[in-house]
């Protein structure tokens, strides 16, 4: 026995030791792209001297300098790629790579960005944006018009690259973009797609034309972009399994632009865990800022737990996307709008919201608009045609269209006679969704609809929209926007142009097939940006049909989870007069939905006494 | 001694065939096309969409005919190559395991080998000891039939939320850069001790109660009945029905040490801890076949080898084992 003892001893301070050291020694590699970055960005400045290659003190990011992040990051960062949307480590658009412009969407406003002034037209269909003066890359080259001509080139069709990145929709209008000079940008259009071309002004990322254009089309899209080199206000600086570090860019162009350094000199995003493990670093102050969504935070906010969100009460967050049941119109019985409408009927979406989000989120408007959008709903064709929760009505509604029970199982059949089985889906471990979909199948069972609950892995759930093989499913892609154009484009995306790819498409994953609605789409695109009346009416007609046809049903505002500390940051957004209400968000898409903003305004704490 | 190995060994080349053959299988087998959503998850629109198509079908060797990829994927693993990572993309799977092997090897070794050795101590000596036995044993049934996450969960929630003495989460602290400095390995030891308590808690009400139940079997047996009526002091008795009684025990334990590297999957989600098991459930969700492939191929790789160190130790342990070898040589 003593020699096992001995053995054993042995084995795990081994083991203990090839932990540490394993993870010890990837330390002169991991900080040495900092130092690599720090010395052009900051040739005066203190951050040289922190990143060495080989560190005898240990680098530890002092607390009341550091802003925590979380709720982006589902996996290890594995890219710095601006062009990988879904993929990239947390800040690659908005920290450090930067777009033209910043879109509110909560004050409906353009923010010229790295552009200098609003876009202007420079004849029918040139659009002129100026740059501003003094842009630098964070290697201190300048940032000039050409940089902007190359990245809007990278997607044309008919270019070098043939990139098929996601604004080589702007290449449906776009002839062709001209540097003017250092910071004069032509775009010419071919015709007026108003709507749409705001959308990729504040989504683009402006990429550094002198590293970029030695790269080869699949590293442009699939590159992981290591140590990339951006313009914004941050700069990689490390990573590893659980986290991503950015360290605040010294000679950052918007310091003097702004008149505005952000505060932290560094952040850290941390890698999601699950959500006990939010939640406790939410509540052990090891997290600044979490979007995440955690259930029953609101009882936190008025606990007295020091965790603030955007409203003090219910719904406690900002509407950001709307949940929508996804139909697939190409399998039976769902091809039929009276068996898509009694569904409609039959969810109480009012249990989703108390019940399973206990007050954290809204219900849906019928339209789909978000509140932010208010103002583009026909409310008195709403009144008409609108739907809410009445199984009643449900029932009317199939038995008039020939649904009966025939077999006595407490289910409906077809008309042609039929059994009709479909199932709800959502990746299993999404347990706000999966409560949600409860509630809908026993809503649906309720009126006579045998509609069961299913969780696939996420990766099938979303192979299966992909694909067209789903039912029914939950999704919510359908983002703040600068116009709805978007969210008429994900509802009626148009399967048939001109090969259809699974793998590209967007929205309408039922493939629901509609021409009317189609050439109101067109229609809807080329209404200029801020012809508001205009946008109306041809929104009042997409309405009609989204209410009437019900492609797919809004149910609930998903919300623009944030829950954020004032114990080291403060100044946090919040509906509060006296407040600012810039985003709350660290997203990805959502630092220049004025994330960004929010983050100049954050203010250090003062050491307390 | 060497026909002894060479059957091992040919049973081991066998095993491992069979099992890196299903490992290879099962991911192909589920549902889905991941190359779909790793372009759909990159947002990448419009028709040369399929050309990126065709270049990822390519750089991950789909587009081949079945037999084509089983021997391209045996050929990749001889060579070390456990091919690149889907869900992410572009990093090579073997990278991303061997960042994550050493937490796994540092939480799960000492919380297995601690746990048996003091499991096994315990049992031995609550067994037949009449107090013990009606205390602290139905505390050892408790612990070995809690689950790992709501131990976990429990843990984390006492001592980091509560008592705010440990971490809740990570593998070191989130404002350390990973080096050699006593502040850093002070930090990793600081987040490991939780996920270790979990876990070492746990077994040790196992390894406790089978000890507990083999010793009194042997303490049963003929010999040890013998012995007594010998005359032989009650010590010596206990400490060879302990040999006996070691034998089974060991076995179990070199099969807990295979799984090792499959990782205490529910403790490393609670803790947010970054080995293996926290990444098979990403590589599932994410229908990433290589990840899910080289993680497996891990678990594979540890039971064998594990196995193997046994069969080392029993020789040393059981004498039997030793006659029986040289009886077959000789």
């Amino acid at each position: 026995m003593k020699r096992t003892t001995i053995f054993l001893v042995v084995l795990v301070t081994l083991s203990l030791l090839l932990g540490a050291c394993q993870s010890a020694t990837q330390a002169p590699v991991k900080p040495a792209p900092a130092a690599t970055d720090a010395p052009a960005a900051a040739p005066t400045d203190a951050p040289v001297a922190e990143a060495p290659a080989v560190v005898d003190e240990p680098v530890a990011f002092e607390r009341s300098e550091t802003l925590y992040t979380s709720g982006t990051q589902w996996g290890p960062p594995s890219s710095w790629n601006p062009f990988n949307g879904g993929g990239y480590a947390m800040g690659t658009i908005g920290l450090v790579y930067e777009t033209l412009y910043i879109y509110d969407p909560l004050a409906d406003q353009f923010t010229p960005w790295l552009a200098a002034e609003d876009m202007k037209w420079a004849d029918d269909t040139t659009l002129e944006i100026k740059l501003r003066e003094g842009l630098t890359w964070s290697d201190g080259t300048p940032l000039t018009a050409d940089d902007v001509k190359f990245t809007f080139e990278l997607a044309d069709p008919n270019g070098t690259y043939k990139a098929s990145l996601n604004y080589i929709r702007l290449w449906n209008f776009l002839d062709s973009v001209e540097a003017v000079d250092d910071v004069t940008v032509h775009f010419k259009f071919n015709q007026t797609p108003y709507q749409e071309i705001g959308v990729f002004f504040y989504q683009t990322p402006i990429v550094p034309k002198h590293l970029w254009e030695s790269k080869d089309v699949a590293d442009i899209t699939g590159g992981a972009n290591e140590k990339g080199v951006g313009s914004g206000p941050y700069i990689f600086e490390s990573n590893d399994q659980s986290r991503q570090v950015l360290v605040r860019n010294e000679n950052w162009w918007g310091s003097e632009a702004f008149g505005k350094t952000p505060a932290p000199k560094r952040i850290v995003d941390i890698v999601n865990g699950s959500n006990n493990v939010a939640l406790g670093l939410v509540l052990q102050g090891g997290l600044d800022i979490s979007n995440n969504f955690l259930p029953g935070v609101a009882s936190l906010v008025e606990g007295g737990y020091g965790v603030q969100t955007y409203y003090d009460d219910a719904p406690y967050m900002i509407s950001a996307n709307v949940a929508t049941l996804i139909i697939n119109e190409q399998k039976k019985p769902l091809d039929d709008v009276n068996f898509r409408r009694a569904l409609a009927f039959a969810i109480n979406t009012r249990e989703i919201v108390e019940n399973d989000y206990t007050g954290l989120v809204r219900a849906a408007d019928p339209t789909g608009m978000m509140p932010t959008q208010d103002k583009y709903i026909d409310k008195e064709q709403l009144a008409e045609l609108g739907w809410t929760y009445d199984p009643e009505k449900a029932k009317q509604i199939l038995a008039d269209a020939g649904y009966k029970d025939l077999d006595s199982d407490g289910f409906v059949e077809a008309p042609d006679g039929s059994k009709i089985e479909l199932k709800v889906t959502c990746p299993s471990g999404w347990t706000d969704w999966m409560a949600a979909i409860q509630i809908i199948s026993k809503g649906a069972k309720a009126v006579g609809m045998n509609i069961e609950p299913d969780y696939p892995t996420q990766g099938a759930w979303r192979d299966a929209q992909l694909q067209g093989t789903f039912e029914l499913s939950i999704q919510n892609e359908a983002q703040m926007s600068s116009t709805i154009f978007n969210y008429y484009n994900w509802v009626f995306q148009n399967p048939a142009t001109p090969e259809h790819i699974s793998a590209a498409q967007f929205g309408n994953y039922g493939l629901y097939e509609n021409a009317e609605a189609f050439e109101l789409l067109n229609q809807l695109g080329s209404v200029p940006l801020g012809d508001d009346e205009a946008l109306k009416e041809v929104a009042s007609k997409l309405q009609k049909i989204t209410l009437t046809e019900m492609p797919t049903i809004p149910l609930w505002y998903n919300g623009m989870w944030a829950q954020y500390s004032n114990a080291v940051w403060t100044n946090w957004p919040s509906a509060a007069e006296d407040a600012n209400h810039y985003l709350p968000a660290s997203w990805r898409g959502y630092w220049n939905l004025s994330g960004i903003q929010m983050l100049l305004e954050l203010q250090p704490v003062p050491p307390q006494e | 001694m060497r026909r002894y190995f060479g059957r091992k060994l040919l049973i081991y080349i066998l095993t491992f065939f069979i099992a890196v053959t299903v490992d290879w299988m099962i991911p192909r087998f589920m549902p889905g096309n991941p190359i779909t959503i790793l372009i759909s998850r990159a947002g990448l629109r419009g028709n040369a969409v399929s050309e990126m198509y065709t270049y990822y079908l390519d750089a991950f060797g789909l587009d081949l005919p079945i037999w084509k990829q089983y021997l391209s994927f045996w050929a990749a693993i001889l060579q070390g190559d456990l091919g690149t990572s889907i869900y992410l993309f572009p990093t090579p799977v073997k990278d991303v395991i061997l960042r994550a092997v050493p937490y796994d090897l540092a939480l799960l070794i000492p919380s297995t080998l601690l746990s048996w050795w003091a499991g096994n101590k315990f049992g031995a000596y609550a067994a037949r000891s009449k107090k013990l036995d009606n205390t602290l044993l139905p505390l050892g049934y408790i612990l070995t039939a809690t689950p790992y996450m709501w131990l976990g969960i429990l843990l984390a929630w006492v001592f980091a939320i509560v008592l705010g003495i440990f971490p809740v989460a990570g593998g070191f602290g989130f404002d350390l850069q990973p080096d050699l400095s006593w502040r850093f390995i002070g930090s990793l030891v600081h987040h490991w001790f939780l996920p270790f308590a979990s876990l070492f808690i746990v077994q040790f009400g196992g390894w406790a109660i089978g000890m507990r139940n083999l010793i009194i079997y042997e303490l049963e047996s003929d010999y040890s009945h013998y012995l007594e009526a010998l005359g032989a002091p009650r010590k010596l008795v206990r400490r060879y029905a302990f040999r006996n009684a070691m034998l089974p025990q060991l076995t179990g334990l070199a099969l807990s040490l295979g799984a090792v590297v499959a990782g205490a999957l529910a403790t490393e989600v609670v803790f947010g801890y970054p080995g293996i098991g926290y990444l098979i459930l990403q590589a599932i969700n994410n229908e990433d076949y290589f990840l899910i492939q080289g993680c497996f191929l891990f678990v594979v790789i540890g039971v064998l080898l594990a196995n193997f160190i046994i069969d080392v130790a029993y020789l040393i342990v059981d004498p039997r084992t030793r006659t029986g070898m040289q009886g077959g040589a000789g």
